[in-house]
């Protein structure tokens, strides 16, 4: 028998500290750990470094005070372009920033998932990436002239990620048209979490997709979690779409600070399982 | 057929803008520059690769926020990483502002280290501009977006290692970068607007020279395509009024 790996959304959350660096999973309002990210955004926690193709995810972790810094290349809802806590945090100065080109954010996770000190590429030359990141440094070919940036790796303290189906072990599936970055979040990161809809028998898992949908294995995972709807209001295709109106619904939540308070008491300080609830009527 | 609209002359402007491309991934932001590269594809440039903004390569003439899909190929987000890099790819981005050499934000209003405003982020802004081909859509051309200087240099401009900057194609006009030093430069005006119009619209000293032609009209089977085909909801009116 392999280990079995199944565990709980608090359990996975009392394994976080103070000031980790945190991957999350997915991109933009797709795919989400969002009942990973609500666990956290209702925990005692705080300065964590969020590193995100970021959405609601990150949004929410600003609102309620989690976050010193975001490492990213964008911050959106997709039809809502922007999200209104991350813009508030960056705005009044609550929390730093490293911002790089969306693809030098893929070479980071790779570098840190191949454990090697950089990898190079032009993406960033020339733009002020190369300015807000004064760390970031260049290096010459060795076989040539050209200059290339040498993106460092992003090395996270721990990684979550929200996946369609997965076993007891951690062998994780995605049934949707893109795995974004997952496998690679959790290959850069020392504590490794997959929430997903449903927990299947091993031998169920070619139901549902072909085995080029079983781009996690279980090596690359500590935690797994049954959370069905974890990735709401995100989407989780083809288990569920972005849920449009609950995401205006917590743009809406910014208009004022009673707002928020109620979209908090009824959102967030709350229950998986009673948002989900609350969810399930509309 | 009733006369030709604002939006429809821009989206033959951001269709023209792909000619010559030939199989490239054609990738569009914006309502009027995705109905433009799917109107390319579907006449002049057979060639281009149309995805549908998820991950899936569309081959047929896909209307716009249709669900009917004839899919040719897969292409996930690293895949668009993998073509961005391999130079095989004409991106047409959006601007919050954009200078003369066409250095363009979509990052930060004000200071980046506490922005008067936080936009989207710098995307693939800076690594698509050293990669390949790239093209600009401004639905509303104003002095606020083109500006002497950007506040945060995301694609870079033709001073600053662009690979290939091509148009900036506005609601008023079309742009290329065949100025003095490679800066912008007036190419057409789209019908009905004036020299003065677009010179008093643009924060920094454009380039116009005795050439400026008018932009071309959509022909009968472009129209027909635009109106019937490619988007019967005339979404590309909401981006820039008739």
């Amino acid at each position: 028998m392999t280990t079995d790996k199944r565990t709980t959304i608090d359990a996975v959350v009392a394994e976080l500290r103070d000031g980790m660096t945190v991957g999350i999973g997915g991109w933009g309002s797709r795919r989400k750990p969002m009942a990973l990210v609500r666990a956290i955004a209702r925990s005692g926690l705080k300065g964590l470094t969020i590193a995100s193709y970021g959405g609601p995810d990150v949004g929410l972790l600003c609102a309620t005070g989690k976050v010193a810094k975001v490492v990213f290349g964008f911050v959106t809802l997709d039809q809502i372009p922007l999200d209104p806590y991350f813009q508030r945090a960056r705005q009044s100065g609550a929390i730093g920033a490293t911002e790089m080109d969306e693809g030098m954010f893929y070479l980071g996770l790779l570098a840190a998932s191949w454990r090697v000190p950089f990898l190079p590429t032009r993406a960033g030359r020339g733009s002020d990436v190369m300015r807000v990141n004064p760390s970031l440094k260049t290096v010459r070919s060795p076989y040539g002239d050209e200059e290339v940036v040498a993106v460092p790796p992003i090395k996270l303290d721990a990684a979550i990620v929200h996946m369609n189906r997965a076993d007891a072990g951690g062998n994780a599936q995605f049934l949707g048209p893109d795995v974004y970055f997952d496998d690679l979040f959790l290959s850069a990161a020392e504590r490794r979490f997959v929430s997903c809809e449903r927990i299947v028998a091993t031998g169920d898992l070619l139901n549902e997709g072909s085995f080029h949908t079983l781009r996690i294995n279980r090596s690359m995972v500590d935690g797994v979690v049954e959370s069905p709807g974890g990735a709401h209001p995100t989407s989780c295709e083809p288990d569920y779409p972005i849920g449009e109106s609950w995401l205006k619904d917590y743009v809406g939540s910014a208009a004022s600070e009673d707002a928020w308070a109620e979209y908090r008491a009824g959102y967030v300080d709350t229950s998986e399982a009673e948002y989900q609830r609350a969810v399930s009527g509309r | 057929m009733s006369e030709v609209t604002r939006a429809e002359v821009c989206v033959v402007a951001c269709a023209d803008a792909w000619r010559g491309d030939g199989a490239v991934l054609a990738s569009a932001f914006g309502v009027i520059p995705t109905i433009g590269a799917r109107l390319a594809k579907a006449t002049f440039e057979p060639d281009l690769l149309i995805s549908d903004g998820e991950a899936l390569l569309v081959a047929n003439a896909l209307a716009y926020g249709s669900k009917e899909k004839q899919v040719e190929g897969w292409i996930p987000f690293r895949s668009v990483f993998d073509t961005v890099w391999s130079g095989r790819r004409h991106v047409m981005m959006g601007a919050t502002q954009i200078d003369r050499h066409g250095n363009q934000n979509i990052s930060v209003i004000g200071d980046w280290s506490k922005p008067a405003k936080q936009l989207i982020g710098v995307r693939g802004a800076p690594g698509n501009t050293v990669n390949h081909a790239t093209s600009y859509w401004i639905p509303k051309h104003v002095s606020r977006t083109f500006v002497e200087k950007v506040d945060m240099i995301c694609g870079v401009g033709t001073d600053r290692g662009a690979a290939d900057l091509r148009r900036v194609v506005t609601d008023l006009c079309v742009l290329d970068f065949e100025g003095p030093d490679r800066t912008m430069h007036l190419r057409s005006l789209h019908p009905g607007v004036t020299v003065d119009q677009v010179a008093k619209n643009t924060g920094f000293y454009l380039a116009i020279g005795s050439d400026v032609s008018e932009s071309r009209l959509p022909t009968e089977e472009e129209l027909r395509l635009i109106r019937d085909t490619l988007d019967r909801r005339s979404v590309r009116d909401t981006e820039v009024r008739a």
